[in-house]
């Protein structure tokens, strides 16, 4: 191929995309021929992750703007990409139709907040922190209100934030290793790791960005063909997105006559009976509830590193503004299609008319069920005659909210190279998420909390060996707290976003659109909203009842109007930013022109 | 920085807050404030979906990515009335020097 790397990336991307186009065909015609269905999970799942770990290799670098910011090159478009799978986690791939499905609309409030957040991002923070010309976030709070306490305050809420949310991915690359692989989860979990390090150890933020574009590319793929194809067997349309509104009307025809809502009489470790409506959001409270968690996860989506960084790897402003606006097509892509999901599994789940339809029928017929099987064998379904009158009715049907994605090929009887698709693309999330947290972490540390405050004067060779270092030692620690199961996927996910949000939102944002903020400000900002919402979930965790409906995936709502009043009232009482300080909020606000930070800071 | 210049970088802020400020004021209505009323909402119908339900499923998600393209729209405009836009080479090639 002719010109460099760069502006050969749509050829590079095209062939890739075709490769594992025909990498799927030779896995379905394995499959007629007779392959067994875990050969064909396990190779869906080992060749990914070589095809990933082979981009780690030959991106790998040894020099800092390459490490950090895959110097500063690429392009919105991929960019958008490589942030979208970086963003779309294990959790949204394999839970969030899960969710939406037992969850009704309260839950909707997931995908309303992990799309209109990167409105934030993109009116707020994106191309500012650009044109800083930052390494990091805390590179940002370290420079733009000077000394390293503040930026020490900044590197402790990433770490946390980043901590708790990479734990969950670790435990979700885990999880689908173990049952692709068919190995035991604690193994699955190092093996899940080692995927992780490989993508991202040699070549920082250029072998993540590249792997990340790969990554996208398998998801997206392993999301919509399961759905589309479902559609089309089932007689749901060509694209069901724009035409289940028909599917959403019968549910609630069929709730009522099937009784959801009615509890269980029996319970079952780790799986549960559906009892929420599909589609009956409240008023009062319930739209309080929604607004909160809402809010919490938009301003959390403009608070995470491992996001913001992405876009200081665009090579302008401007491009860093495009890109924001392409993360979120790209996202939007699998965030629309959830629910889509969710209500169709739950429509051929319910309908008698349907053949896929159990609930009403015989019980023995339905336990007879290959899908029903195979995953009640694995506890993560279970069926139960509760009033023994040999009919399966909605509150006998238990089941983990998590398989909905996974079991959904299987329900409509697609062969099993949908199935082993759908491992590669959960993979595939869980790992980009992993590689951009740990990546997001270990840089702090090292450029920030090493290279800016212990040892200033540290050469290049030793501050790369350090990030290095530092990769491994957290992936170890994130590996073996995964593997202690501590907590579900989801709340540790809602967790980070809170965290994050609740210290560093409004450090972020006024650092930008107010020119009085200033030092004692900020570290008053990130100590006592990090501070309220932490002892805040304490407080929830230790048995305190939820204030105003604020329960433990919305503390950022306690967090939060703590950190900008304390911002707010320590900055106005301190002295106001020296010149060089205001100078410099000037020019951030300018997109032309030279960062703030030369690069080679 | 002339007296000209700081001028400019002044109007040019102002143009940007009042776009962001408008942005987010959108940004508002689809997150917040349609959803809250969405018990309502459900009443009616689009698509064949009752719109309470649509908005949070795809109507709010649609209207986000439009708006960071208007956005990204009106301030390159804004960008470039004011000058500010010059040096921004688009989406194509790499910063050179630097990787120390």
């Amino acid at each position: 191929m002719k010109g460099d790397f760069i502006s050969n990336l749509p050829k590079i991307y095209g062939l890739y995309t075709g490769g594992f186009l025909i990498f799927i065909l030779l896995m379905a015609i394995l499959e007629q021929v007779g392959v067994s269905g875990e050969t064909i999970g396990i190779l869906f799942v080992l060749f990914t992750i070589f095809i990933y770990a082979a981009i780690g290799w030959l991106s790998r670098t040894m020099e800092v703007g390459a490490y950090y910011v895959a110097g500063r090159q690429v392009p919105p478009v991929f960019n958008g990409m490589a942030t979208a799978a970086d963003w779309m986690s294990g959790a949204s791939f394999v839970a969030l139709a899960g969710g939406i499905y037992f969850g009704g609309h309260g839950y909707l409030a997931f995908v309303v907040g992990w799309t209109g957040g990167y409105v934030l991002v993109a009116a707020l923070m994106a191309p500012y922190l650009r044109k800083f010309g930052c390494y990091t976030v805390p590179d940002f709070i370290g420079t733009r209100y000077g000394g390293n306490l503040a930026r020490f305050c900044a590197v402790l809420i990433l770490v946390v934030a980043s901590f708790t949310y990479v734990t969950a991915q670790i435990n979700a690359t885990g999880t689908i290793a173990a049952r692709a692989l068919q190995i035991p989860f604690e193994v699955g979990v190092w093996f899940g790791l080692l995927g992780i390090l490989l993508c991202s150890m040699l070549g920082g933020m250029r072998a993540v960005t590249w792997t990340q574009v790969a990554q996208y590319i398998v998801l997206i793929i392993a999301y919509l063909v399961p759905v589309i194809w479902m559609s089309n067997k089932q007689g749901f349309g060509v694209i069901p997105h724009f035409s289940y509104g028909d599917a959403v009307m019968r549910i609630g025809e069929l709730e009522a006559q099937l009784g959801v809502g009615t509890k269980a009489t029996e319970s079952f470790p780790g799986v549960r009976v559906l009892t929420t409506l599909h589609n009956a959001p409240g008023e009062g409270l319930s739209s309080w509830k929604f607004a909160t968690l809402a809010i919490c996860m938009m301003a959390g989506t403009a608070s995470l590193p491992h996001i913001l960084m992405r876009y200081f790897t665009t090579p302008s402003v401007r491009a860093a503004r495009k890109s924001v606006a392409w993360s979120l097509f790209f996202i939007f892509l699998l965030y629309f299609t959830a629910p889509a999901l969710a209500t169709l599994t739950k429509l051929q789940i319910f309908d008698p008319n349907l053949a896929t339809g159990i609930i009403g029928k015989a019980v023995a017929d339905v336990q007879a069920l290959d899908w029903i099987q195979k995953w009640s064998a694995v506890g993560m379904l279970a069926i139960s005659d509760s009033n023994k009158d040999g009919i399966l009715q909605i509150n006998e049907f238990f089941m983990r909210p998590d398989i909905v994605v996974l079991a959904t090929p299987e329900i409509a009887g697609l062969p099993f190279v949908i199935s082993g698709l759908v491992a590669a693309g959960g993979m595939a999330a869980a790992m980009s998420t992993a590689d951009g947290l740990l990546l997001a972490i270990a840089n702090a540390l090292s450029h920030d909390l090493y290279y800016k405050i212990i040892d200033p004067k540290a050469d290049t060779r030793v501050r790369l060996i350090v990030a290095r270092a530092l990769l491994i030692i957290i992936g170890a620690a994130g590996a073996f707290v995964a593997s202690l199961k501590l907590t579900g996927i989801l709340g540790a996910v809602a967790w980070a976003f809170c965290f994050a949000c609740s210290g560093l939102f409004f450090p972020l944002v006024l650092g930008v659109w107010w020119k009085r903020a200033n030092r004692p400000g900020a570290i008053a900002g990130m100590v006592f909203g990090f501070a309220a919402g932490s002892l805040y979930l304490y407080y929830l965790r230790t048995g305190g009842a939820p204030i105003l409906g604020i329960d433990h995936l919305r503390f950022g709502m306690i967090g939060m109007p703590v950190s900008l009043i304390a911002m707010v009232v320590v900055s106005l009482m301190t002295a106001e930013p020296d010149e060089e300080t205001q100078a410099m909020v000037d020019e951030v606000r300018i997109p032309s022109g030279k960062t703030i930070l030369s690069e080679s800071h | 920085m002339s007296q000209n210049d700081s001028e400019a970088r002044e109007r040019h802020w102002e143009k940007t807050r009042s776009l962001m400020i408008l942005v987010l004021a959108l940004w508002f209505i689809f997150s917040i404030v349609i959803h809250w009323f969405a018990k309502d909402l459900n009443g009616m119908s689009f698509l064949g979906f009752p719109v309470g339900y649509y908005m949070a499923v795809q109507g709010s998600l649609i209207i986000f990515v439009i708006l960071i393209f208007f956005l990204n729209w009106r301030q390159d405009a804004i960008d470039e009335e004011f000058g500010f836009a010059g040096d921004n080479e688009d989406d194509s090639g790499p910063q050179l020097g630097g990787d120390n």
